[in-house]
């Protein structure tokens, strides 16, 4: 892939909890439509990372730009609008919220209409709530959730529930997907599901994705690239199959 | 949308049920059926119901607990009283100076509700419910030693005593400490009081329905994730407890234009009387206007249809209260509850079996 656009640009970003470096100097560069993996063993930094661009941390040191677009320090809120949203390691839906719901927040900031309108239920009410109830249907169908669409979010089976704060994520039109080990808990047929669910919003979607995972299997299968973590550190970067392939990883991460 | 039909059937039913109740406690009045102990009872309920489903709004729908809700209450009643006090003579109108009376009850709560809620609601869960508590407790006080006096020069405003307000002959105190506000015209009715449940409801039911109620569940829901999607916490934050608060102010609307005179006692507007309200809205189910309503007309009603009991009532009371909150929420209670609702009421099983089932027949 040419290197035309990068969506994400990470330079030297660094962050301390007390003495502890967790992130130490981190350069990620990734490409329009890319599926880039971030992995590493436990306790290497992945979803500190995360937390760095989405402003749930502040860095000590380094950038972050999102198209070109300085982030750095932003608020979650802020980046989120500016473009990337996210998923969560331990799920986290709007539980007690229907499935439709749950996306049509994630839709909370591109339709608009005021407190009174709601309240008074003036006629754009309707019209945006339909205009929202359509969108949010849609990308529920992507993930063949439309059926559970009235169901509460805590309904739902393990694999839904992920897919659906995937949905949601989606919902809020990122430039930028990231996800934090998506197929956790997963058994190895939903991990496939989940594997082409992946792939299909990366195609329907035209979206870029950032990947943390455990699942190497899943990891070969759809990320182009891959970042290897540990001890806050990179520990090399590259096309998936020479990283994999890399005796340092392999000694990391993979075991002997 | 069906789940937007179901919902808006269950929005009709609560508004059925008010608007049924006002018809039956009519005809009883008519018929003669009705005590004047009952009778005097009518208004006050109504402010309870509303301060009920108002105090909803903050701990069933924004998920956090206030105590201080009654403060709330006590600044709308005040503030609408001083105005129909000031105004009594100069607006002949009824209807006119109580509707103005009820905006302004309104929005000073509300405008009181924002000020408190901007500090307090950084914090969370018991913190935030003892800083609203004493917030409470300081608006109760406040009151209780503030002068206003009229005269032909215009208002006086004391924190010492009535005589430091320094009247002219012709000058008359309108809210005289402790003792605070005499002779606010009787404004409110029964009619009245039902008129602005359903107005309290209307606005609560179709909030919680829009983009806004969204993001406030969120909030409740998961405040991380409602962060992540874009979510300006603050903002609905204060939007919830601003409302809640203002609608409590209407309330005290409705309850000091009840009364002859219009004190802040320990007993209305203090810590007592918030502690009341949550347990009506924890009794009718946090996040349930219905059931809401529901506990607040029993637990009001209850201790009057006690009265023959004499020194047993509140004993009795109390037991009727555990009695209720068990059979109402404990695990094996609800249980039994749910099969036998589920008896009566088919459809409701069968969306229960296609949850369970993990709807592999695409559950229409």
């Amino acid at each position: 892939m040419a290197t035309t656009n990068p969506v994400l640009e990470v330079n030297n970003l660094s962050i301390s909890f007390g003495g502890l470096r967790a992130v130490d100097d981190l350069n990620i560069t990734i490409n329009k439509g890319e599926l880039y993996g971030l992995i590493g063993p436990n306790g290497a930094g992945k979803t500190t990372a995360f937390n760095l661009l989405t402003g749930v941390y502040k860095p000590n040191e380094g950038i972050v730009k999102l198209d070109g677009e300085d982030i750095t320090g932003k608020s979650t809120i802020e980046i989120n609008k500016a473009g990337i949203a996210r998923t969560f390691q331990n799920i986290r839906l709007f539980k007690d919220l229907s499935v439709l719901d749950n996306v049509k927040v994630g839709l909370h900031n591109q339709y608009e209409y005021s407190t009174l309108t709601s309240i008074f239920r003036l006629p754009k009410y309707f019209k945006t709530e339909k205009e929202m109830d359509a969108k949010a249907m849609e990308l529920l169908k992507v993930f063949d959730l439309d059926g559970s669409a009235n169901l509460k979010a805590s309904q739902l089976p393990y694999g839904k529930q992920r897919k659906l704060e995937i949905a949601r994520a989606l919902a809020t039109n990122p430039k930028l997907l990231l996800l934090d080990e998506p197929a956790a808990g997963m058994n190895p047929n939903e991990t496939k599901e989940l594997m082409d669910t992946i792939s299909f919003i990366r195609k329907e979607f035209d979206m870029t994705v950032l990947l943390i995972e455990h699942d190497m299997k899943l990891v070969a299968g759809i990320c182009e690239r891959l970042t290897v973590l540990n001890f806050g550190r990179v520990l090399a970067e590259g096309p998936t199959s020479e990283v994999l392939n890399n005796p340092e990883v392999i000694t990391a991460y993979l075991g002997e | 949308m069906k789940n937007y039909l179901v919902k808006q059937k269950d929005n009709l039913i609560t508004f059925g049920m008010v608007i049924g109740a006002y018809i039956i406690v009519e005809i009883l009045m008519q018929a003669g059926l009705i005590s004047s102990l009952l009778k005097g009872l009518l208004v006050p309920l109504c402010a309870y119901i509303i301060l009920a489903v108002s105090l909803n709004v903050t701990v069933g729908i924004l998920g956090e607990l206030s105590l201080g809700h009654a403060g709330f209450m006590c600044v709308g009643a005040f503030a609408s009283a001083f105005f129909s006090q000031l105004t009594k003579n100069s607006i002949s109108a009824d209807w006119l100076r109580f509707t103005i009376a009820l905006i302004i009850g309104f929005v000073s709560a509300g405008i009181i509700g924002f000020l408190i809620g901007m500090p307090v609601l950084r914090l969370k869960g018991d913190y935030l419910a003892i800083v609203t508590l004493a917030f409470g407790e300081i608006i109760k006080n406040i009151i209780n030693v503030l002068y206003v006096g009229r005269d032909s020069k215009g208002l006086h405003i004391s924190i010492k005593d009535a005589v430091s307000l320094g009247l002219e002959p012709d000058g008359e105190i309108i809210i005289n400490g402790a003792q605070g506000i005499t002779g606010t015209p009787k404004d409110s009715t029964f009619t009245i009081g039902v008129v602005l449940i359903l107005i309290t409801l209307f606005i609560v039911l179709n909030l919680i329905k829009s983009r806004d109620g969204r993001a406030i569940m969120s909030i409740r829901d998961n405040v991380i994730a409602a962060e992540s999607v874009g979510i300006n916490i603050t903002k609905y934050k204060l939007l919830a407890f601003s409302i809640s608060a203002a609608l409590a102010g209407v309330a005290g609307v409705l309850y000091s234009h009840n009364l002859n005179s219009l004190m802040a006692t320990p007993k209305n507007f203090g810590y007592n009387m918030s502690i009341m309200i949550l347990v009506f809205v924890v009794l009718g189910g946090i996040g349930n206007m219905r059931g809401s309503i529901i506990s607040a007309v029993i637990l009001t009603l209850l201790p009057e249809l006690l009265r023959g009991l004499n020194d047993y009532r509140m004993l009795i009371y109390a037991i009727v209260l555990i009695v209720m909150m068990l059979f109402n929420w404990a695990p094996a209670a609800r249980e039994y509850r749910d099969k036998l609702l589920s008896k009566i009421n088919f459809g409701k099983k069968k969306t229960v079996e296609a949850v369970e089932g993990g709807n592999e027949d695409g559950n229409n």
